[in-house]
């Protein structure tokens, strides 16, 4: 910010950015204090829709939980059930059979690319242009009916269960999601001239919003805003889970800290989840996809536990407290975005407001999941 | 990062608190001693857990130290740990209202390179929920700590603002302390 902008008049006003506005992607309020165009405090507001989920944890069964799960982060919701069944299962010592991490890791790929793809026309519409978005929603709208006839569900999914999977994939879903793999990969290219290299969407995002790797450390931030501020960190390769260790992926590192190396890991996760994909899919063994021990009512040893999955938005940790009950005696929720969004106030602090908006829009919101 | 001079800063931190407490064996290197004699730390029948380090089976809890400090000790906990470059994840409580007392968490975790969680935790009285704030070592801890004030009633002094951040602002109750009846 120019000094000049500064002094010249003393004019300060506040302004209000939602609840109820497009570019906060949900019910999220930031109080601005402006000084003309630019902004010298920005302070969310959360809480917009706060339902609780962590006391509800505490007041139903181990598996009547399953269903909030999908209803944290509505647009990766199979990342936060395979978090949550993952931790019971190490609670609980239940072995997952092969052919069902490999349909759990095939699914939550699907969803990952799904989610990436929704971000990526609501950013680029954050940013003023429209057409991109109705060309994803068409290849998302894809995933979405693969996903359907799996999961039974849209959106909100609850397909996993403690020891494997609700049911069991067909022929059709794995040569569907080749298929739309193959189409997805020849759209690719289509995108990248449509959008990432178009001057206007390079000259809103290049230099815009930096993120030093320090400010993430120190917030806590993870997921693709870690990796655009040049830190290779990703759960599936430093603390692998499920059949991750077996694939070989890369993790898309940036090291310019802007709006447009969180742009490009996005980008290019969707590619590296293509290859995890098709190899999951190469690999996939014959087989049964729910343990055969499963006990009815499940209750832990008592004793705390930590577990963490990467979600799209970064790493999803549940810490769950057993009193040895078929109920959790604590349940807490660890959120990847509610992190990521608490180091906005920071930096944003003397950007253009225009720009905050491609900030915001690069740290990929869902507040269901902030606000929980 | 130098996972064993964390370990061992954060154990002679807590042993620092206790006038004699022998059972976490103080002077052990970084090694089996007491792996799964941490099982019964959190039953409520046994007595409280003493403060001190556990080195816990990651496979099992997820984590690889859990250690227990006194309320004056958490900022020099934070402090220990953000010097080796290690990155808040999430502070929450847990109401033992057997006990009388409140337990704040504070989960730790390394982000540049080998996986490596430490859990934090500390006890306070139910009655008088005070302990300090760690927002100055850790700026992301703001947001965790209002969090835990909405949830559990906790006062972190010297929290620059301890306002509702998930409740709505005029409510006057906190849903995760165990005798919360619905309002």
């Amino acid at each position: 910010m120019s000094s000049q902008a500064l002094s010249q008049n003393k004019e300060r006003f506040e302004l209000n950015l939602g609840p109820q506005h497009p570019a906060t992607h949900g019910v999220l309020r930031v109080k601005l204090l402006m000084d003309g165009e630019y902004i010298v405090n920005a302070e969310p507001v959360l809480g917009y829709i706060h339902r609780m989920h962590e006391l509800m944890g505490e007041n139903r069964t181990w598996a009547q939980y399953l269903p909030n799960m999908g209803r944290l982060d509505y647009l990766s919701a199979l990342s936060y059930n395979l978090g949550y069944v993952e931790l019971v299962e190490k609670m609980a010592g239940i072995e997952v059979p092969e052919r069902a991490e490999y349909i759990r890791v095939i699914t939550t790929e699907l969803n990952r690319i799904s989610s990436h793809l929704l971000w990526f026309g609501a950013f680029v519409l954050d940013l003023g242009g429209f057409t991109p978005l109705l060309y994803a929603f068409d290849d998302r709208e894809q995933i979405l009916d693969l996903l359907e006839a799996v999961t039974g569900a849209r959106l909100t999914y609850c397909y996993f269960r403690f020891g494997g999977c609700y049911n069991d994939v067909e022929d059709n879903f794995l040569s569907g999601t080749l298929a739309f793999i193959k189409r997805l990969r020849s759209r690719m290219p289509m995108y990248h001239n449509l959008v990432t290299k178009n001057v206007i969407l390079m000259q809103r995002l290049e230099g815009v919003g930096p993120i030093s790797a320090e400010m993430c450390r120190k917030y806590g931030a993870t997921g693709p805003v870690l990796r655009g501020s040049g830190v290779n960190y990703d759960v599936r390769k430093n603390e692998p889970y499920s059949i991750y260790p077996e694939i070989d992926f890369d993790v898309p590192v940036y090291h310019e800290c802007d709006s447009m190396a969180r742009y490009n890991v996005r980008m290019d996760e969707i590619d590296q989840c293509m290859r995890i994909i098709e190899q999951a899919i190469a690999k996939i063994p014959e087989g049964p996809v729910m343990a055969e021990k499963v006990p009815k009512m499940i209750k832990p040893e008592p004793g705390d536990y930590y577990h963490t999955v990467e979600a799209a938005r970064g790493s999803f940790g549940i810490r769950a407290v057993s009193d040895g009950k078929n109920q959790a005696y604590r349940m807490k929720l660890r959120s990847p975005t509610f992190s990521n969004l608490s180091l906005y106030q920071e930096a944003s602090k003397g950007m253009l407001l225009a720009d905050a908006l491609a900030l915001m829009g690069s740290l990929d919101l869902v507040i269901p999941e902030i606000d929980r | 990062m130098n996972k064993l001079n964390v370990i061992d800063e954060l154990k002679a931190l807590a042993a620092e608190g206790m006038p004699a407490a022998p059972e976490v064996a103080p002077v052990a290197p970084p090694a089996p001693e007491g792996e799964e004699g941490a099982a019964p730390k959190k039953a409520a029948p046994p007595a409280p857990r003493k403060n001190g380090l556990l080195e816990v089976v990651y496979a099992v809890k997820g984590v690889h130290v859990d250690v227990q400090v006194a309320v004056d000790q958490v900022v020099r906990a934070a402090q220990i740990i953000d010097g080796a470059g290690m990155t808040l994840e999430a502070i929450t409580g847990v109401d033992w209202i057997t006990d009388k007392e409140l337990e704040v968490v504070y989960d730790y975790s390394f982000t540049g390179g080998e996986c490596f969680r430490v859990v934090v935790r500390t006890r306070i009285p139910r009655d008088q929920p005070n302990i300090p704030t760690i927002s100055k070592v850790f700026p992301g801890a703001n947001w965790h700590e209002r969090e835990t004030f909405d949830f559990f009633g906790i006062n972190f002094e010297g929290h620059p603002q301890l306002e509702y951040l998930l409740l709505p602002e005029d409510c006057d109750f906190h849903p995760l302390l165990k005798d919360f009846k619905g309002c």
